[in-house]
Order: structure tokens, then C-alpha cells, then sequence
């Protein structure tokens, strides 16, 4: 399985306040 | 970490997963950095649906210490949430299926609170300060569960 990842963070934390879901932020510095 | 199975499912199934890469979106990077005190990578954040962190992870982890700060961390924001039976199944879940690793002791510890928080019942506490009796009686943890005895 792999984790779909959104780097639109702006839209990330709108969708999750209007779907009332948690967000697991990842700040990284490992290969995209 | 995230190549593990349990590890992919677990976020899949709770978060919007989100990434800001340090290099490949650097204007993003500082911006968010700067918002979530991200000072280091990885840093993995939790956020409540208001955007408000109620746990972070700063540093790799191997996968089974990973997967039980995911569950630890997914506790915590059910717990602020004032959803204390779903907290005491997370932190609960991390004794039962990963007693070994070092968020173990830490998730004893919540789970006696949040069972104390939901049940108003304070025997909930003496039980977790005896449970603290028969292991991880070195750990921080025990030493705050100490004085429910």
C-alpha cells in the first residue's frame, strides 16, 4: 500500500476542517 | 517507515497525509516550518481538523516504535477532543500489540488517564499506578503514575 501524499497544504487544511479529518503533516528531506 | 505495511495502513485509514519536502518545496518548507515550529527532518505533526498539533514525532523511528507513536498520537487528538473511550483504545492498543517499544510506557499512562477521564471513576488511576508495579516500573511514566497509589 502506498500513501498518497498531498503537498497542497493550503487545500489539505481546508479539506480537513470541512471533512473533519486529522492531518499527519510530514516536514521531510527524503527522496520524492 | 513508510514502506511498512501497517504503518501505510494505519495513516491511509486516519489522516490526510500531507508532506512538505525541505529541498523541493523550500518557499513551503519555511512557510509551514515557521507555522509548526518544524526546526528538523522528519518532523511528522498531527493536526486536529482545526490545523491545531496535538502530537509530534521529530526524528526516524523503526517501524514498530513509528507505528505505536502513530497510534499514541491518534489517541492524543482523540483525547483532546473529550473522545476519552477511543483515546483509551489507541493508547491501549499500543500496550496489547507493541509492549516492547519505548511509547508503550507513555501509552500505559493515558490509558489509565483516559479511562479515569471517561468513567469518573478513580480506581481507574490506582489500577494503572499497580499495572505501573508489574512493568516498565523504571520509566518515566511510572514514576508519574507513582502518586495514584
Amino acid at each position: 500500500m502506498n500513501i498518497d501524499w498531498r503537498h497542497d497544504i493550503d487545500r489539505v487544511l481546508t479539506d480537513a476542517k470541512a471533512r473533519n479529518k486529522y492531518v499527519l503533516l510530514d516536514f521531510s528531506a527524503a527522496p520524492m | 517507515m513508510y514502506p511498512d505495511e501497517r504503518v501505510a495502513r494505519l495513516i491511509t485509514e486516519n489522516f490526510i497525509p500531507a508532506r512538505v519536502h525541505v529541498k523541493d518545496q523550500a518557499a513551503d518548507f519555511q512557510r509551514f516550518g515557521e507555522r509548526y515550529d518544524a526546526q528538523w527532518t522528519p518532523t511528522i505533526i498531527f493536526l486536529d481538523p482545526d490545523g491545531v498539533e496535538r502530537h509530534r514525532i521529530e526524528g526516524f523511528l523503526p517501524n514498530d516504535d513509528f507505528l505505536a507513536q502513530l497510534m499514541v498520537g491518534l489517541g492524543q487528538l482523540a483525547f483532546r477532543r473529550g473522545d476519552f473511550t477511543t483515546a483509551e483504545r489507541w493508547f491501549q492498543r499500543v500496550v496489547d500489540t507493541l509492549p516492547k517499544t519505548d511509547a508503550a510506557p507513555e501509552a500505559q499512562y493515558w490509558a489509565g488517564v483516559s479511562r479515569y477521564k471517561g468513567s469518573g471513576d478513580p480506581a481507574a488511576l490506582g489500577a494503572t499506578a499497580k499495572a505501573f508495579s508489574d512493568r516498565y516500573q523504571d520509566s518515566t511514566w511510572a514514576k508519574k503514575a507513582s502518586i495514584w497509589k
